[in-house]
């Protein structure tokens, strides 16, 4: 099957739908399929890795360390494959992204390989959308996805699974990369589901240490839950449409479906749970924290770059429904602002350096929902690009700290905690590029000009404001909140960013004597992916500023270039969307709720976080820290959040408690009571029905005649009478 | 001379019913299943008597079925003798269960 | 007349011989009984017309089955166990009721069978053995409406032969 994919892929899809313009796709398929055979590559070299180490063990000695670096030779080919398909992959798309550039192109191409299912009423094609989103998602997928790789290759270099990471990884990215380039609504569940399980996976990598094998549990089982909304929502798509292509759906939206009517407010409603699933929002958030058991490199690519804005994603995709659905785009903004705020007070008190970076995440993923919840789906992808970019970059930072601090920890045999800020401090002096790197993303996450956060968390604000003050918007009040609340969040997450970067950088040194010794600078294969991501956590919002602020002074009175070029960009994709708000709502605001416009709200957003910070180094910084050892548990409110709002224990009380207890009454009580009673007085009584009609088994031949005789006496008696 | 000929053949047919029943020498049993195949031998002579020639051709493939049945059952109790060395069917409680 | 005595009276004699086979102690008493019985039924048929058949009784059935079991009776050195062999008691009783009961029902239901006058079947018996003869009437019909069972009987004999033969050897190979 791989080979005919592959001649496929060479072709380069000669079945292309429509061509529009000139752009001329440069075999998309490859893409796809070059993450799928790093998959191969690097999983057999794991079976066989495997094999020699279960030899090595059985033999009663060690793995042989027969490659460069004191490794093991298994560990040689996937630092090549590994980064290498990313590469390729990465190199591929840009093409693409150059052509599709030139050629202006008015609807999706679709690519149709073959015939995946095919009944008398339902067709799916594997067939590749490549279109404006799509091609984002590509561009952000394989590069960021490329340097996570490279970055993979230092952090995990003495893992005894290396060739199984990267195996993992792969298949990761082939999965993501079905979910945004399939040209439907199965296929992209495919990718979906995928996804889910690398993530397991992963989170499970380290799967001997139970917890960590109980992270990668719940976090699959909990999106699980999203994902059966997921499939309903897929049911009443097709219940409706007959069809689940994307093309074939929105071209027939508007015929088939009513503005604001109950199917498309169910269908939305269920495609939002399936987003809150994969894109921890509440309520399903909990296992985006527990997935940081993973190692850091997979927090970075699959819990913050990527896989996790698949529900962001989802919502852009079908920007149609939720356009028809003011119901369903309400309820997508409100999950969103909650989760943003929410998570955000979380991080404030969260000592384990990774747990601030998934509470932050999860926060930010709940901007993009408000964003694609106003309608601003331009301004959600924005978002979900420039955060990939600081967002990896933070988290491969932290996974440079943790990565330096274990090996220091590890020399001298210390069994504190290599995650937590407290155990950290001043770390400047020894982790400098790190340092820099992640004050830049830390300033572009708060939201401070002229980073790459500031323009697309700003939009996102904005419009929310702007939705709300549309002439006909369905809850004005509501959306007046969603505001207020994301204002707020926005300066919650200077404060904690900012707090992290204090306890981990700044002040005195907690790491102890000896193990300071140790502390080691990030390799180049480390630091170069920060470097590069820094770049794009400067530069990478400059490619939508918005028009009214390219022309204020924030925007040097136009010298920053592409006015709003992500808006025009998915402008083929989101016109139908944007029509119907038009339609419905009336002309957008121009100014906030209390009055002011873009460029002063923007104004006053960017001084207020940079407040925050400067604050937040004063108050923090002039703390001492105590080690995590001898620190006072936080009490009061302080405790409420450094507990997580006891969600968790909420969960436990209210959902595992009782569905184990339901579980354990269904399996003694109606399994093996009712049901298996039921099978075994079937069983008990053919039993004896048997012992029964043994009795007339006596084994003597004139007993048999008899009763025979006996019989041929009625048939006789029958006949004559 | 039908009635007299297969009342007769009713007789001699009980007879060897009851010869089966009471009796557990295999070879025994075997001669009261021989004269009930005569007792129906007998009904088709008389029947004969009534629709022609073809009752006396169905004794005659009867008393063939009978010399074929008495050369196998008999082969049959032999091995059976040399096995159990008995021919009583008491001994011969195989069929239970 | 005088064939009615005569027919009452193998039928006598048969019915004493069967009674002969039940209950003789001694199998070998059993089996010179069946020979009797088996010669009065022959009796019988000579009386009801079937010459043929009367003949084939004797030589076949009263002749060369009954010595097969005799051979056999013989060769397995039977006839010291009576007590054993016959079931008395209750059981037998029963049995006996059973079978009364059946040649009542057969007795009652044959009884009034037979018309005025002759038979159809009797009278065209009469035709063919005036015709062919004894052996030609029956043989006339046998070879040619009922030849193919007849083909079919000399095969069910052969195998009979092989089965026997198969299961008497001492040691199958």
């Amino acid at each position: 099957m791989f080979l005919t994919l592959s001649m496929l892929a060479v072709q380069g899809g000669v079945e292309a739908d429509q061509v529009a313009g000139s752009f001329e796709p440069f075999f998309p398929a490859l893409v796809v399929l070059l993450p799928l055979l790093g998959f191969v590559l690097n999983g057999l070299l794991a079976l066989s890795h495997a094999k020699r180490s279960a030899a090595a063990v059985r033999a009663g000695g060690e793995l042989q360390l027969d490659g460069p670096g004191g490794r093991p030779s298994t560990h040689t080919l996937p630092t090549w494959i590994g980064p290498g398909v990313m590469l390729g992959a990465f190199a591929i798309t840009v093409v693409n992204f150059v052509r599709m550039l030139g050629a202006h192109l008015e609807h999706p191409v679709v690519i149709s390989y073959w015939h995946w299912i095919s009944t008398s009423t339902f067709t799916v094609d594997a067939a590749l959308q490549l279109d404006q989103l799509s091609m984002i998602m590509m561009m952000i997928i394989t590069g960021v996805g490329f340097l996570i790789h490279v970055f993979s290759v230092g952090y995990m270099k003495d893992d005894t699974g290396y060739p199984r990471y990267f195996a993992y990884l792969n298949l990761f990215v082939f999965f993501m990369l079905v979910l945004v380039m399939g040209a439907s609504y199965p296929l992209m569940f495919v990718g979906w589901e995928g996804v889910g399980l690398c993530s397991y996976l992963l989170i499970g990598y380290w799967f001997s240490d139970r917890e960590k094998a109980d992270a990668g549990k719940k976090a699959f089982i909990v999106n699980r839950i999203g994902d059966v909304g997921f499939l309903i929502a897929m049911f009443l798509l097709f219940a409706t449409f007959g069809t689940l292509d994307f093309l074939d759906i929105f071209a027939g939206a508007e015929d088939a479906l009513v503005y604001g009517g109950g199917a498309v407010t169910a269908i939305a409603l269920f495609f939002l749970v399936g987003a809150a699933g994969k894109s921890a929002q509440i309520p399903l958030y909990i296992w985006l924290p527990d997935a940081m058991a993973g190692p850091t490199p997979v927090s970075a690519l699959i819990h913050a770059a990527t896989m996790v804005t698949a529900g962001v994603y989802l919502v852009a995709r079908s920007s149609v429904i939720f356009a028809l659905s003011p119901v369903g785009s309400a309820a997508v903004a409100g999950v969103g602002v909650l989760t943003a705020l929410f998570a955000a007070t979380i991080a404030l008190t969260q000592n384990d350096i990774k747990k601030v970076l998934a509470y932050s995440t999860v926060s930010q993923l709940g901007y993009m929902f408000l964003g694609v919840g106003v309608g601003a789906y331009a301004a959600g992808v924005f978002h979900l690009m420039t955060r990939a970019f600081f967002k990896a970059l933070l988290f491969l930072g932290s996974g440079a700290v943790i990565h330096s601090m274990h090996e220091a920890l590890h020399h001298t045999h210390s069994h504190a905690d290599a995650q937590d800020m407290r155990n950290m401090g001043g770390l400047k002096k020894y982790l400098p590029i790190t340092w820099i790197t992640m004050w830049i993303a830390t300033l572009a996450i708060a939201g401070i000009w002229p980073f790459a956060g500031f323009f697309s968390k700003d939009e996102i604000i904005w419009q929310t404001a702007a939705f709300g003050g549309a002439a006909n918007a369905p809850y004005p009040f509501l959306y007046t909140i969603y505001w207020i609340l994301a204002l707020a969040a926005a300066m919650l997450t200077a404060f904690y960013m900012t707090r992290l970067m204090v306890m981990t950088f700044h002040g005195s040194n907690r790491t102890g004597e000896e193990e300071r010794k140790y502390l080691h600078k990030a390799p180049a294969v480390m630091w170069i992916p920060l470097a590069v991501l820094a770049v794009l956590s400067i530069f990478g919002g400059w490619i939508n500023v918005p028009e009214a602020i390219r022309t204020s002074f924030l925007g040097l009175g136009g010298a920053l270039p592409m006015s709003e070029w992500l808006h025009h960009w998915l402008e083929p994709l989101t016109a139908q969307a944007h029509h119907i708000q038009e339609v419905h709502l009336g002309e957008l605001a121009h100014s906030a709720p209390v009055g002011g416009g873009e460029v002063a709200w923007a104004v006053a957003s960017t001084l207020a976080a940079l407040a925050v910070v400067i604050a937040t180094v004063v108050l923090v910084g002039g703390r001492e820290v105590e080690t995590a050892d001898k620190d006072a548990a936080p009490t009061g409110f302080g405790k409420v959040l450094y507990n997580k709002w006891y969600v968790d224990e909420a969960y436990d009380a209210v959902v595992v408690r009782p569905l184990g207890k339901a579980s354990r009454f269904s399996w003694r009580v109606i399994d093996q009571g009712i049901i298996d009673g039921m099978v075994n007085a079937v069983g008990y009584l053919a039993r004896g029905f048997g012992w029964f009609g043994s009795l007339f088994q006596t084994g003597s031949v004139n007993t048999y005649a008899f009763v025979l005789s006996l019989g041929v006496l009625f048939t006789l008696a029958s006949f004559l009478f | 001379m039908i009635t007299e000929g297969l009342i007769l053949s009713a007789i001699l047919f009980v007879i060897g019913t009851f010869g089966v029943l009471i009796r557990r020498n295999a070879i025994i049993m075997f001669l009261c299943i021989e004269l009930q195949l005569n007792a129906v031998n007998v009904a088709f002579v008389a029947l004969s008597r009534s629709v022609g020639i073809d009752g006396q051709i169905f004794v005659f493939f009867v008393m063939t079925v009978a010399a074929a049945e008495a050369a196998v059952g008999l082969a049959i109790i032999i091995s059976i003798f040399r096995h159990y060395e008995t021919v009583n069917v008491d001994n011969f409680n195989l069929l239970k269960w | 007349m005088f064939a009615t005595v005569l027919f009452y009276l193998f039928a006598g004699v048969a019915i004493g011989g069967a009674l002969g086979v039940v209950l003789a102690k001694s199998p070998v008493a059993s089996l010179l009984m069946m020979v009797v019985s088996l010669g009065s039924v022959a009796g019988t048929f000579v009386l009801m017309e079937a010459h043929f058949l009367a003949a084939v009784q004797v030589i076949v059935y009263a002749g060369a089955i009954m010595v097969l079991f005799m051979f056999v009776i013989m060769l397995l050195n039977l006839g010291h166990d009576y007590e054993q062999d016959v079931k008395m008691g209750a059981f037998a009783v029963v049995s006996f009721a059973v079978v009364g009961v059946m040649a009542g029902m057969l007795a009652t239901r044959f009884g009034g069978l037979e018309g005025d006058g002759p038979a159809a079947g009797a009278i065209a018996i009469d035709a063919a053995l005036a015709e062919h003869g004894a052996v030609g009437a029956i043989g006339q019909t046998l070879f040619t409406d009922y030849v193919v069972p007849f083909e079919i009987t000399g095969i069910l004999l052969l195998v009979a032969i092989v089965g026997a033969l198969a299961l008497a050897k001492r040691n199958v190979a």
